[in-house]
């Protein structure tokens, strides 16, 4: 049985062949048999990329997901070593029972361990703990022509920089070992808000960040006229007191790809007005699970369908903290006068930590993120618009989530990414890596 | 807490179950083939929060071996709770119809070499009076089918070893359980041309193996739907099923 991957915006839409790898010993040979056949290849996760960064340039992808067992799990410390297929979602499983927690998690715990490294992925605390990158130990990262290694801080640091947030390039990362954070309870206090314009957003952010672990807002980028830059801002912290619950795996499916976005300027529009007006208008404070706090989207399986078959593009940028206010505004205003919006639509103030990766996304500023259904208007028009105001303003996109940026974008964004190709394997190489490097 | 014998224990479905036995703290010796593997297996099912794991490097389709490993599994577990047997392989059909040595040596995996462990552990069970034999056989068994019929034939040699085996051992207090899973996405059915809708997650059939064992199920079908599919298959004809190319 072989089923197609695709990357979790589909699109561009390249189904890839998936050649699984059921044990570490199954990487080495399975890597030589496509390099044999196709030339190159590429590891794959779980497809929670969004653009073609996950995608082979050979269309022919090492599957590692089903490396998914623990190596060794140390409760006193706070420690797991595990292959690196498993995802975040499985460590929690294990953890929060113990009363441990991950120190970063992304929007979704669906990632797998290797994925989180290549990617260098950040959380709703990326203020005070920077990113993935912040809790790793080490990892193992197996070459096509080396034998396999240890990175670490101190043991092979030049693969280990490499390697975060390097995409997957490098090497095929084959385990990981990451720190966790201790917590009294799986439960979250949270605090809402909503908030009337971007001005508010910055005072309401430079105030709750310093007092809160995690911090996120969403913006109803369909709003136009005084409205504009309204959203919503959440800050939480993990309780003190409480039980230690693993959340309910069960989750609601979406069967099928509609054949047409159900995600549409009418139906956004209703939505945005909606939960917008549903907001408390002051600090409203609350107790939640981690699981709505953390990945609210996890309740729906695959919502990505939601988008229909020509799939979604997410933009993210990141635009420095000087001029983060003006583009933004500028940004804002030509997502709502071309009337595409997005449900998710997610800003956020990162902080100053910097990540040893070379390659990583995050830079001290702000970041905003936008799902977009796919159309020829989104790519002829809107995104490039979108990029000249992230250039001007020396901000950048996310690789992770990618799928138009420009080379010239692309290697002014990310100077070491010429560092990076040198250390590329010339055994992996990815459609994104491909489009931008020329 | 159980004190579980798992042969085969590399398996997909093997480590599935396991899996959810170390999450209920259980005590596992782990038996299979292929050292390095095994060792895997068990720091995983250590680091999920297994009381104890033991691991034991055996060939079951070597028959002489049983008996010691037996005796290995009642020392380090003093008693034994359930026993899942799930070890097997599936052959290449076309290369058992030409090859009379390859179509032995796959019944041997897949039939003989479980009826001798079987004899061997429904034996030293009926001394303890208690527990249950888990045995994983197949679908394939049901009915010989053009495609697969070696497999099958080796596979309803084990169900039905397993039936007479369960009347025999019910007077004795010990449950035995035929499990016939249907297409199940592991490695070893990968490659195969299956239909999407029909395959299941190994740890979908692992939930449904777990609960059946602990509710004392006789013949039980990963998914149930397989009962629906496999009962319409052996419905059809033989003048129209020899016509089929099942």
């Amino acid at each position: 049985m072989k089923a197609s991957l695709n990357s979790w915006g589909n699109y561009p839409h390249a189904p890839q062949n998936g050649h699984p790898c059921q044990w570490q010993a199954d990487v080495g040979p399975q890597w030589q048999r496509l390099i044999e056949a196709h030339g190159t290849t590429l590891p794959f996760g779980n497809g929670r990329s969004y653009g073609d960064s996950c995608l082979a340039g050979s269309d022919h992808v090492l599957q590692l997901r089903p490396l998914d067992r623990f190596i060794e799990a140390d409760w006193e410390n706070g420690e797991i070593c595990a292959e690196a297929g498993v995802t975040l979602g499985e460590i929690l499983q294990l953890a929060i029972p113990r009363g441990w927690f991950l120190q970063v998690t992304p929007g979704t715990r669906h990632v797998t361990l290797g994925g989180a490294v290549a990617n260098d992925v950040h959380g709703k605390n990326h203020h005070r703990c920077g990113t993935f990158a912040g809790s790793l130990v080490c990892f193992g990262l197996h070459r096509s022509v080396q034998a396999p290694m240890v990175c670490s801080p101190t043991v092979n640091p030049q693969w280990f920089a490499a390697t975060i947030g390097g995409l997957g390039l490098t090497g095929v990362i084959t385990w990981v070992r990451i720190r966790l954070r201790k917590i009294q309870s799986s439960l979250i206090d949270s605090t809402r808000m909503r908030f009337d314009c971007l001005d508010d957003f910055f005072a309401l952010s430079a105030d709750m960040d310093a007092r809160h672990e995690y911090s996120v807002a969403w913006i109803d980028c369909l709003a136009k006229g005084n409205a504009r830059g309204r959203g919503c801002f959440t800050a939480g912290d993990h309780c003190a007191t409480g039980p230690l619950e693993v959340a309910a795996p069960h989750s609601l499916p979406v069967p099928m790809r509609s054949p047409v976005s159900l995600i549409n300027p009418f139906t956004l529009k209703l939505f945005n007005r909606h939960y917008w007006q549903r907001q408390p208008p002051t600090r409203h404070y609350r107790t939640v699970a981690y699981s709505p706090f953390f990945y609210p989207l996890d309740r729906i399986e695959n919502w990505n369908r939601l988008y229909g078959r020509r799939g979604f593009q997410q933009f993210q940028c990141v635009l420095p903290a000087s001029v983060a206010a003006a583009a933004l505004a500028e940004l804002l205003r030509s997502i709502a006068r071309s009337g595409s919006g997005s449900f998710l639509a997610v800003l956020k103030r990162c902080g100053d930590i910097a990540s040893p990766g070379w390659l990583s996304f995050p830079m001290p500023g702000t970041s905003l993120a936008l799902d977009f259904p796919q159309n020829s208007e989104l790519t002829k028009r809107l995104l490039p618009r979108l990029d000249a105001i992230v250039r001007e303003a020396g901000g950048r996109l996310y690789p992770a989530k990618d799928a138009h940026m420009s080379g010239s974008d692309f290697r002014q964004a990310y100077p070491a990414w010429e560092q990076l190709e040198a250390m590329r394997d010339p055994a992996l190489i990815s459609r994104f890596w491909q489009r931008v490097i020329r | 807490m159980k004190k579980i014998l798992i042969v085969g224990a590399t398996s997909a479905i093997a480590c599935a179950c396991a899996r959810l036995w170390a999450v209920e703290r259980s005590e596992l010796f782990l038996v299979a083939r292929d050292a390095q593997k095994l060792q895997q297996t068990c720091a995983d099912l250590q680091a999920r929060g297994a009381r104890a794991v033991t691991a034991y490097v055996m060939d079951a389709i070597d028959i002489a071996a049983h008996s010691l490993m037996y005796e290995q599994c009642l020392a380090t577990l003093q008693t034994v709770d359930i026993c899942l047997v799930a070890y097997g392989s599936l052959p290449d059909q076309r290369a058992c119809e030409h090859s009379v040595e390859q179509a032995m040596e796959q019944f041997t995996n897949n039939g003989s070499s479980m009826i001798a462990l079987l004899t061997l552990l429904a034996n030293r069970m009926a001394v303890q009076q208690r527990g249950t034999l888990a045995v994983i056989s197949s679908v394939a068994g049901d009915r010989g089918r053009p495609s697969n019929y070696l497999y099958g034939a080796a596979k309803a040699a084990v169900s039905t070893f397993c039936e007479g085996l369960r009347a025999r051992l019910f007077k004795s207090g010990v449950h035995v359980i035929t499990i016939k899973p249907g297409f199940v996405d592991t490695p070893m059915t990968r490659g195969l041309a299956l239909p999407a809708l029909l395959v299941t997650q190994p740890d979908a059939v692992a939930r449904r193996i777990v609960a059946g064992i602990d509710r004392q199920i006789a013949v039980l079908y990963v998914p149930g739907f397989w009962r629906v599919i496999m009962w319409m298959i052996m419905a059809i004809p033989q003048p129209l099923f020899k016509r089929l190319n099942l």
